[in-house]
């Protein structure tokens, strides 16, 4: 087991232990800084080794699942759970777009392995954060005129972490791997170390969710474990079927398969304010998430494995 | 020393309608307002600031009591359905009331 998901067990532990142990929210802040900019700069300086126009039609068909994933879940959770219809699609949203640390792991993960992936994956992480939440907003609310889509786009077009990607990547590619070569020891040297304590805050986060799974228990959980596996295959197969390499598709299995819960549930709290948000973090970040980290990354590598016949 | 009476309404909220209530406040006539970061406890359960979902602000507003009122009404119509949230009024003396 790598030893960074261990941090993310000592959050958690010190969190349901009621341990006084917490991150300033300044230093979280930085640590998710340098993680969206070291995954952005990483992809940015790979990108600038290959022609852009290869990646479009990749892009379009990875903006396309984003999009069809709610519809997915959507009525699992509106007509098997018994959710209302606001919490039925703000889940569905936030499984619909992406979890950025969920990703790190991931990399973390297949560097162990001594697998390579394709550098446009953190593009793919770019272009997957949006599209799920806005289906996720139109299948609560339709096609209303009272929802405010000029101040959500900004919201989730101009919020941190996309600005953060997007700006990591576009600074790697235009500096190419000799100009960000002085940054390394900051962003990429250093890429585990911010990583493990970024996760020991997520543990002491994932911890305090625990009063809400016990409170709305049994459709949340199942729901959280039950759902990234077949998530998590579909974007192996379309990953598979678009020619990505072995740990290409590791990492869109493990995109599509993971949920947000940064910029979901700040963009749901505001499009879908009746939804509960107690029950969409509570499954994305209290099951989803470590069932990702602990389980689902290594089968989502077996499998991605096995599809390419190695 | 001479002061004069206005009104300090106070509202305690999630983080996540900041840019929202303050558009409102500006648009509904106040001159400006103080943000601090709170934590708490309520009707909604405790509010520790440890996930964006779970941050509170305080919004103080001194201003005209109908304007204060305005504020009022437009928050309790808009806002306290679905929104944790708790506002209050109350009286202060101020020293330079065209600030207010």
């Amino acid at each position: 087991m790598d030893p960074v998901i261990l941090f993310f067990l000592l959050g958690l532990i010190a969190g349901l232990a009621k341990s006084d142990l917490r991150l300033p929210p300044a230093v979280y802040e930085l640590l998710s800084i340098l993680l969206l900019l070291a995954i952005g700069l990483k992809g940015g300086i790979e990108l600038s080794k290959q022609p852009l126009a290869s990646v479009l039609p990749q892009s379009l068909a990875v903006i396309a699942i984003g999009a069809a994933i709610p519809f997915l879940v959507y009525p699992i959770l509106r007509y098997v759970g018994r959710l209302g219809r606001p919490d039925a699609a703000s889940i569905a949203g936030h499984y619909g777009s992406v979890s950025v640390a969920t990703y790190a792991v991931g990399v973390a993960f297949l560097a162990s392995a001594g697998i390579a992936f394709e550098a446009h994956l953190a593009l793919f992480l770019v272009l997957l954060e949006m599209p799920g939440i806005v289906v996720g907003i139109l299948l609560a609310r339709g096609i209303s005129r009272d929802t405010q889509w000029g101040r959500l786009s900004h919201e989730i077009f101009f919020g941190k972490s996309i600005v953060l990607l997007l700006g990591g990547l576009i600074i790697g590619y235009i500096a190419g791997p000799e100009g960000i070569e002085p940054l390394e020891p900051l962003f990429m040297d250093s890429f585990k170390g911010v990583l493990a304590l970024f996760l020991l805050e997520m543990g002491l986060i994932a911890a305090s969710q625990s009063k809400a799974l016990r409170e709305h228990g049994l459709v949340v959980v199942s729901f959280g474990l039950l759902a990234p596996v077949p998530l998590a295959i579909l974007g192996a197969l379309l990953g598979w079927s678009l020619g990505l390499s072995v740990g290409g598709t590791t990492m869109l299995a493990v995109l599509t398969g993971s949920c947000s819960y940064i910029a979901a549930p700040a963009a749901m709290r505001i499009a879908v304010p009746e939804a509960n948000p107690a029950l969409s973090l509570g499954a994305s970040l209290g099951v989803t998430f470590p069932f990702n980290i602990f389980i689902g990354i290594p089968i989502y590598f077996a499998f991605a494995k096995w599809l390419h016949g190695a | 020393m001479e002061t004069e009476t206005r009104r300090l309404l106070t509202i305690v909220t999630e983080a996540a309608l900041e840019a929202d209530l303050t558009e409102a406040i500006r648009k509904l006539g106040a001159m400006g307002y103080t943000i601090t970061d709170a934590r708490g406890r309520g009707s909604r359960g405790v509010r520790d600031a440890g996930w964006v979902t779970s941050s509170n602000i305080r919004i103080e507003v001194i201003c005209e009591a109908e304007t204060a009122n305005a504020i009022a009404e437009y928050l309790r119509d808009n806002y306290y359905r679905d929104y944790a949230m708790v506002l209050y009024l109350t009286d202060v003396s101020v020293l330079r009331p065209e600030k207010f």
